[in-house]
């Protein structure tokens, strides 16, 4: 492994210390797929770069971490660059000051791999409209999560309006084992769904997104309701034979009821960043999925579902 | 685009409800598509189309399988410890397992379902790939059952009749069974004869019934038919899965990605370009406790008649009209029809045994004195053979297949060798250590791609050598990559048979090797070679009459 610190730099010098590094450690070629942008602040940078790190050992990648550091101070651009530790890519730091901190894309932009695709991950606080972000022009796809924000579901009720194609959210990701078991539910011939109900804590972006997932795909009223948690509890589904319901009390382990059946337990535990992330970057395509799942929640706002939240 | 464009031109302006079921007809085209190439069995199918919750276009949710049972005959043996209840366990782990998947083992072991399940346990903890997680071993454990017994007890094979019927009662598991034979070839006839007689081999309407068989598939082509008449007369050739783990392998499949998706390589995959393909798999370790299988198989029909030459028809075959499993089987079939062997198989082919020596540092034995083997073993350890295909493609393009054991380090790959350009505007001096371009597919143990070309040395002087540039995309990354056999698993329990041979595959194979095997019974003893060392002399001599030499590995 190798690691180096530069004080007062540039992305050129931090470019040609790369390739230096690189031609050090003996491996001139470089395999990597993508660059992974970060936007974060000190407070969340080690597990944004702990999960990224990880995510890159399926997919080797340049992660490019931006912080924003005092903007109070003296323009200042620190780099801390990491070769070769417990990752096949690059993991570079950025510390940004004084103005700079506006314009981190100036420092981005020159580091991007030539020709391959860029991603933008907020682990933290992010703007309306990442698209439009400075860092966000530069990426085919950008990754948000509406858990960090201080309204977690206002922020994910939000997402539609500053849609993009290529913006996903972290909060849909989660869903992606609980969406899976109800699509292998039905798999097997259901009677027509007529209503259902999702139950989570309070709070939860993933509730929402999730009832308006299946809203969409079923054609039926489905309304969250709030439970003790830990994090989405059950899902519920009215049919003409019964209810259909996958519950799950302690975030590990799930039981699926279908009427006339016996009671199926299935594991169903949550995902630690790192997986949510290389999920995110195994398809770097627009979720469409994703677009008319949220879509379809901006819409169920001014729905009674809403007032009574 | 500004962002209110953005929202104008989105496709997904509010709908009444009514609307989104027109819509849904639109996508049925990619539906139909999208699950021919899948190419899963047809009850699954069509209950996945009418499925409300999946939609072409959701590439997250994982392809998962129906409700069912696999029955694991040999749950004592070595594979299932080491590589099936591991892949179970890791496919439950990642959430492929569908609700109320069960196991039932079938052994000779006067055991309860709780000492399988014991096994089971021991089995993850020590190989599966995944980490052990509490609430997925629970998931796993309900469905465990054993039932106890020979093959030839029919008392034992109604008891298993009885669980499964059980299991669909209590489990609903739906009549679906995967019966997985990881048992000696000759028991074959009395476990398939046996389902047979209890019905099991029988689906009732709307579920099935699967046969998994390992390799060997026979040792020549008339005992691979009388096994394939035993299965065959019980279970249609849809439902047989013939496990060739090798096709379960990312790279393998990559092979495919890189010919087809790409069109960098594909012009000149062809006798124009391409001077030959070596394609090795060459083992370090000798034959273990494996001798009374091993002796009298040998080398050739041990790896090349199903791994190497798989490997050769996918390197070979052309482009397949879809990858659903019907398109992908003739093309492999049709190149394989097209080998032609050497007109002398003295010259043209060359097999070793190892005898002791060094090998990674320790001394070891040689073949003749590992356990079991008797003096007068004419085995072979080693097989090179040169192959040609007699097609427009490839005409005059020789592939030269070598596996052996006790070499110098494992390795498997599939070297592309391309020919020398056709003119050098540099000085022979400038050139004299410049080789032949290759395209190297590394299988095994470090998955990726190698491209090998020449460049200038730096300096004054214009010096050209070759230099290899290195792929490797995620498998020798990841611990936690799927498997081989999860894969090929996954593909059994969904119906999706595109990564299993057919049995024409397995029979064209045996009449590639059926004639070589034939002129070595005839030829005695094999050349010696040390072991740890490449094989023996007359396999570089064999190259050497063609004017090429073996890639150094």
């Amino acid at each position: 492994m190798a690691s180096f610190m530069l004080s007062g730099t540039t992305a050129s010098k931090i470019s040609s210390q790369l390739t230096h590094l690189r031609h050090q450690m003996g491996a001139p070629a470089i395999g990597m797929v993508l660059t992974l942008v970060v936007v974060c602040d000190e407070s969340n940078q080690y597990d944004a770069v702990r999960a990224a790190t990880e995510a890159a050992r399926e997919h080797p990648s340049r992660i490019l971490v931006a912080i924003a550091r005092d903007p109070a101070e003296a323009i200042r651009l620190d780099a801390e660059l990491r070769i070769g530790e417990s990752t096949p890519g690059e993991v570079i730091l950025l510390r940004l000051y004084g103005e700079l901190t506006r314009h981190a894309e100036s420092v981005v932009s020159p580091l991007l791999l030539p020709d391959t695709p860029v991603v933008a991950w907020w682990p933290g606080e992010c703007t309306d409209r990442p698209a439009k972000d400075p860092i966000g022009l530069l990426t085919q796809r950008r990754i948000t999560d509406a858990r960090s924000a201080d309204d977690p579901v206002k922020a994910i009720v939000g997402r539609a309006r500053g849609y993009h194609p290529g913006d996903t959210d972290l909060a849909w990701t989660r869903l992606t084992p609980w969406r899976s078991l109800l699509a292998a539910a039905f798999d097997q011939p259901v009677g027509e769904v007529e209503r259902g109900v999702v139950e989570a804590v309070p709070d939860n972006p993933s509730a929402p997104l999730l009832a308006a997932w299946l809203s969409d795909r079923l054609g039926a009223p489905v309304e969250v309701a709030e439970s003790g948690g830990p994090g989405l509890t059950a899902v519920r589904l009215s049919t003409a034979d019964g209810e259909i319901k996958v519950t799950r009390s302690d975030a590990r382990l799930a039981t699926l009821t279908r009427p006339g059946q016996p009671d199926r337990r299935v594991a169903l535990a949550r995902r630690p960043t790192s997986e949510l992330l290389a999920e995110e970057l195994r398809r770097l395509d627009p979720d469409e999925l994703y677009e008319t799942a949220i879509r379809h929640l901006a819409r169920g706002v001014t729905a009674p579902q809403a007032a009574r939240r | 685009m500004t962002d209110g464009e953005t929202q104008m031109t989105s496709p997904e302006e509010p709908k009444a409800p009514g609307d989104e079921e027109e819509t849904r007809p639109a996508h049925a085209d990619e539906v139909a598509t999208v699950a021919a190439a899948a190419a899963s069995a047809a009850s699954t199918e069509a209950a996945m189309l009418a499925n409300p919750l999946r939609d072409p276009r959701d590439k997250r949710l994982p392809r998962v399988a129906g409700p069912c049972v696999l029955v694991l005959f040999g749950v004592t043996g070595d594979l299932a410890k080491r590589k099936l209840l591991p892949a179970i366990y890791d496919l439950g782990n990642r959430g492929l397992l569908p609700p109320g998947f069960s196991l039932v083992g079938f052994a000779r072991r006067d055991w309860a379902a709780q000492d399988f399940a014991q096994l089971t346990h021991d089995a993850i903890k020590e190989h599966a790939r995944t980490p052990f997680r509490e609430e997925v071993w629970k998931q796993l454990r309900e469905g465990i059952h054993f039932v106890p017994g020979e093959f030839s007890d029919d008392g034992a094979f109604d008891a298993l009749a009885m669980t499964l019927k059980e299991i669909d009662e209590t489990r609903g598991t739906g009549g679906n069974y995967a019966f997985y034979l990881s048992v000696p070839p000759k028991f074959f006839p009395l476990v398939v004869e046996q389902l047979k007689r209890t019905n099991l081999a029988n689906a009732p309407e709307g579920a099935w019934r699967r046969v998994v068989i390992e390799k060997p598939f026979g040792h020549d082509l008339q005992s691979a038919q009388e096994l394939n008449t035993i299965t065959s007369a019980v279970f249609p050739e849809s439902s047989v899965f013939r496990i060739d783990h090798y096709l379960g392998k990312e790279t393998v499949q990559n092979i495919m990605a890189l010919r087809f998706a790409n069109n960098l390589f594909e012009p000149i995959w062809n006798r124009g370009y391409v001077d030959h393909v070596q394609i090795t798999m060459a083992e370090d370790i000798g034959i273990g406790g494996r001798a009374g299988y091993y002796d009298g198989i040998g080398a050739a029909r041990d790896v090349i008649q199903n791994h190497l030459l798989q490997l050769l028809a996918l390197v070979a075959m052309d482009d397949p009209t879809s990858f659903e499993a019907n398109s992908l089987r003739r093309e492999k079939e049709k190149v394989l029809k097209a080998v032609r062997l050497p007109h002398d198989l003295g010259l043209g082919t060359a097999r070793g045994r190892y005898t002791s020596g060094w090998q990674g540092g320790e001394p070891v034995v040689g073949y003749l004195d590992e356990d079991g083997i008797p003096a007068d073993s004419i085995t072979e350890t080693y097989a090179a053979i040169k192959l040609e295909i007699a097609n427009r493609r490839w005409a005059g393009v020789p592939f030269y297949l070598r596996t052996g054991k006790r070499l110098g380090r494992r390795v498997t790959e599939v070297a592309v060798v391309f020919q020398r350009a056709p003119h050098l505007p540099f000085s022979t001096d400038d050139t004299e250590i410049l080789g032949q371009n290759a395209l190297v597919i590394r299988v095994q143990p470090d998955e990726g791609i190698t491209v090998r070309f020449g460049s200038k040395v730096p300096g004054t002087a214009m010096e050209v050598r070759d230099v290899s540039m290195d792929f490797a995309y995620g498998e020798s990354f990841m611990e936690s990559s799927p498997e081989a056999y999860e894969r090929l698993l996954l593909d059994v329990l969904i119906g999706d048979p595109p990564l299993f041979p057919h049995q024409r595959e397995v029979d064209l194979s045996w009449q590639i090797l059926d004639p070589i095997e034939h002129f070595w019974a005839s030829q005695g003893r094999p050349e010696g070679y040390p072991a740890g060392t490449w094989g023996p002399a007359s396999a570089d001599a064999m190259m050497a009459r063609d004017g090429r030499v073996w890639r150094r590995l």
